[in-house]
């Protein structure tokens, strides 16, 4: 049995330490009382991931952390570690777990599944920031709007949208939210687009404005 | 079946003996342990290689088994064993076929058909000729799979080549290659067709389905790797890709891999008709059974027009490489088209070109057949796929609630 172990992890270039959380991931399922979401990554992409959080108000510790997870084995294994790292720890601890860490811990990953554990890290930051903003410990501001928007991954090419700068304008006021984006009105990636930038807001006090190419939005700043 | 431990996996374990399923023949069979021996005879004793009309007693030994090897690939596709050329297999009779036409002189219409799901040794060969200032035309597919026989014909005018498959890799779609070849037939266009998924399994005489160049490979039907050939009609001319000895009337040079070209023909004959008609029930019932399993989907078309050995269903809200390893936990071991799992991180090209969402992509599991499969391990197949599904689904954020 040992050796079909090692052939497994031969072919897949997968650690023992993956192939095990991908096995039995940790902390699994949605999470009822979750005191926030966080959706990041694409359904296109295969590569997607939804974490709940209960928060201890008082101490700000991470009471309970789940994922769900439509993904590979590497996203499987990257959202499990992420739970375990980040349970028990306050929200700024939590926050200096980085995406190498993870691998680390995992064994390493295949360079070609780093970006699962980018994916997952981006899901907690968003996760920890969105509870800032929902508590009013901080404001609603561009820097929010973009760390958000990083979890929304482009599903042509896999790049999230600040990056690739399909969203190419940002706007807060208030509690109005303007996003502008490089894409046809009515396309079925705007369609796509929208469902997941809206998901990716869901619980905040705001409202979400999406201009498409060609709309002029009010004071657009360079995302 | 092969003889292997499945990896258990705690509590989660699915109790089968300790043998592998293995429902990846449309990517690489086992080599038929009698075809083995042939091969390893033709290795270490009758090691010669063919040689010229007063070779020695070695060379004439390999001369003779490699033309009886031609006469057998000839007879089982109905042609004449000069039209036989031995390549390394279907990736190199694709080369073979689109360059050494396009890049001939004596063919002066250079436009090139092809289609959208064609294996990547026939597409990336016709793109990388576009690049090359050459005309390629891909056609799309239908919803099956299917080229429409109407883009077919208003495309043909000034087309030099069309190549187009017999059966998908993905997804078993079986072509219309009688259809496809009259037309082109009547038209003077060669006609080439990539047959390596369906030969010995469904019935080609090149002559009654106007072909003018067909590739076929060995290792689909438990014969050897690193052999294959090409079916060149008598009289078509072809700029070689490989020159130097003049082996294979000079078209590929190269000594021939004797041992494996007669293990590729003894395979053949080994390959029977009922052998296809039990894959196509196995088949029939292992869709069935998947199409069990909550929000699944066949791809690809039904019954006669598709191949015996394909399956390829797509499961909503799970992702392929995930599915396909806790597959292989359990002891099945099948594929996907998810991009998860292919090294350019790119899903399937045939699920795309029949409509398919990525996500279509991703969630699709391919599983095919061999001559060797049983019953038993097709609903073992559809058990642990069933199991492994529900399983991923239950922590997926797409999936439906139960609750």
């Amino acid at each position: 049995m040992a050796q079909r172990d090692a052939s497994v992890q031969r072919k897949i270039g997968y650690s023992e330490k993956v192939i095990e959380h991908f096995t039995n991931p940790r902390n699994v399922g949605r999470l009822d009382d979750a005191d926030v979401t966080a959706k990041v990554g694409s359904v296109a992409c295969g590569d997607l991931i939804k974490l709940y959080l209960k928060i201890d108000e008082r101490t700000e510790r991470i009471e309970k952390i789940t994922f769900e997870s439509y993904g590979c084995a590497a996203n499987i294994a990257t959202s499990s570690m992420l739970t375990e790292l980040a349970k028990g720890k306050t929200l700024e601890e939590a926050r200096k777990i980085t995406f190498k860490d993870i691998a680390e811990e995992l064994g390493g990953l295949p360079k070609i599944k780093m970006h699962c554990a980018v994916l997952s890290k981006t899901g907690l930051d968003a996760a920890i920031s969105k509870y800032y903003a929902m508590k009013g410990k901080t404001k609603i501001d561009d820097t929010l709007v973009k760390l958000l928007l990083k979890g929304v991954l482009d599903p042509i090419t896999g790049v999230d949208i600040i990056s690739g700068k399909t969203a190419e304008s940002i706007s807060v006021q208030d509690h109005e939210v303007t996003i502008g984006l490089r894409v046809e009105e009515g396309s079925k990636l705007a369609a796509e687009l929208e469902g997941d930038i809206r998901e990716a807001f869901e619980g905040l006090p705001v409202s979400i404005k999406i201009l498409y190419k060609g709309e002029k939005g009010g004071q657009p700043s360079a995302a | 079946m092969v003889h292997r431990k499945p990896i258990t996996i705690g509590e989660d374990a699915l109790k089968v003996e300790s043998k592998m399923i293995y429902l990846d023949n449309a990517e690489t069979t086992a080599v038929d342990p009698e075809v083995a021996e042939i091969v390893l005879h033709y290795m270490v004793e009758k090691f010669g290689l063919p040689g010229g009309e007063f070779g020695h007693s070695l060379q004439e030994e390999a001369t003779e088994a490699v033309e009886k090897a031609r006469e057998v690939i000839a007879w089982k596709v109905g042609a004449e064993p000069s039209e036989i050329i031995f390549t390394s297999g279907a990736t190199e009779s694709n080369n073979l076929a689109l360059k050494g036409v396009v890049q001939h002189p004596l063919y002066k219409r250079k436009k090139v058909l092809t289609s959208a799901i064609e294996h990547k040794s026939v597409l990336d060969t016709a793109l990388n000729l576009r690049r090359l200032g050459y005309q390629v035309e891909v056609l799309p597919v239908d919803s099956e799979g299917f080229v429409k026989v109407s883009n077919l014909l208003s495309s043909l005018s000034g087309a030099g080549l069309v190549s187009i498959q017999h059966a998908n890799q993905e997804i078993g779609t079986l072509q219309d290659i009688k259809v496809i070849g009259e037309l082109c037939r009547e038209r003077g266009v060669l006609f080439h067709t990539d047959a390596a998924q369906s030969f010995t399994k469904e019935e080609i005489n090149v002559k009654a389905l106007n072909i003018d160049l067909m590739s076929i490979t060995s290792h689909l039907i438990h014969g050897p790797k690193g052999v294959g050939a090409l079916y060149v009609r008598e009289g078509i001319e072809l700029q070689p890709l490989i020159e130097g000895d003049g082996r294979e009337r000079g078209l590929r040079a190269g000594s021939q891999n004797v041992p494996a070209i007669v293990g590729f023909a003894e395979a053949v004959k080994r390959a029977k008709q009922e052998d296809a008609e039990r894959m196509r029930k196995l088949r029939d019932r292992l869709i069935n059974n998947l199409l069990q399993i909550e929000d699944s989907k066949l791809n690809g078309a039904t019954g006669e027009r598709r191949v015996c050995h394909n399956v390829n269903v797509t499961f909503k809200y799970v992702e392929g490489e995930a599915l396909l390893l806790q597959a292989e936990m359990h002891g099945l071991v099948c594929n996907t088209g998810s991009a998860c799992y292919s090294q350019r991180l790119e899903p399937s090209h045939v699920i795309t070109a029949i409509g398919g969402t990525h996500e279509d992509a991703h969630g699709s599991m391919r599983l095919s057949l061999s001559k060797m499969t049983t019953q038993q391990e097709v609903d073992l197949a559809a058990e642990i796929l069933a199991k492994v599904v529900n399983r991923l689904r239950s922590f997926s954020p797409l999936a439906k609630r139960r609750s």
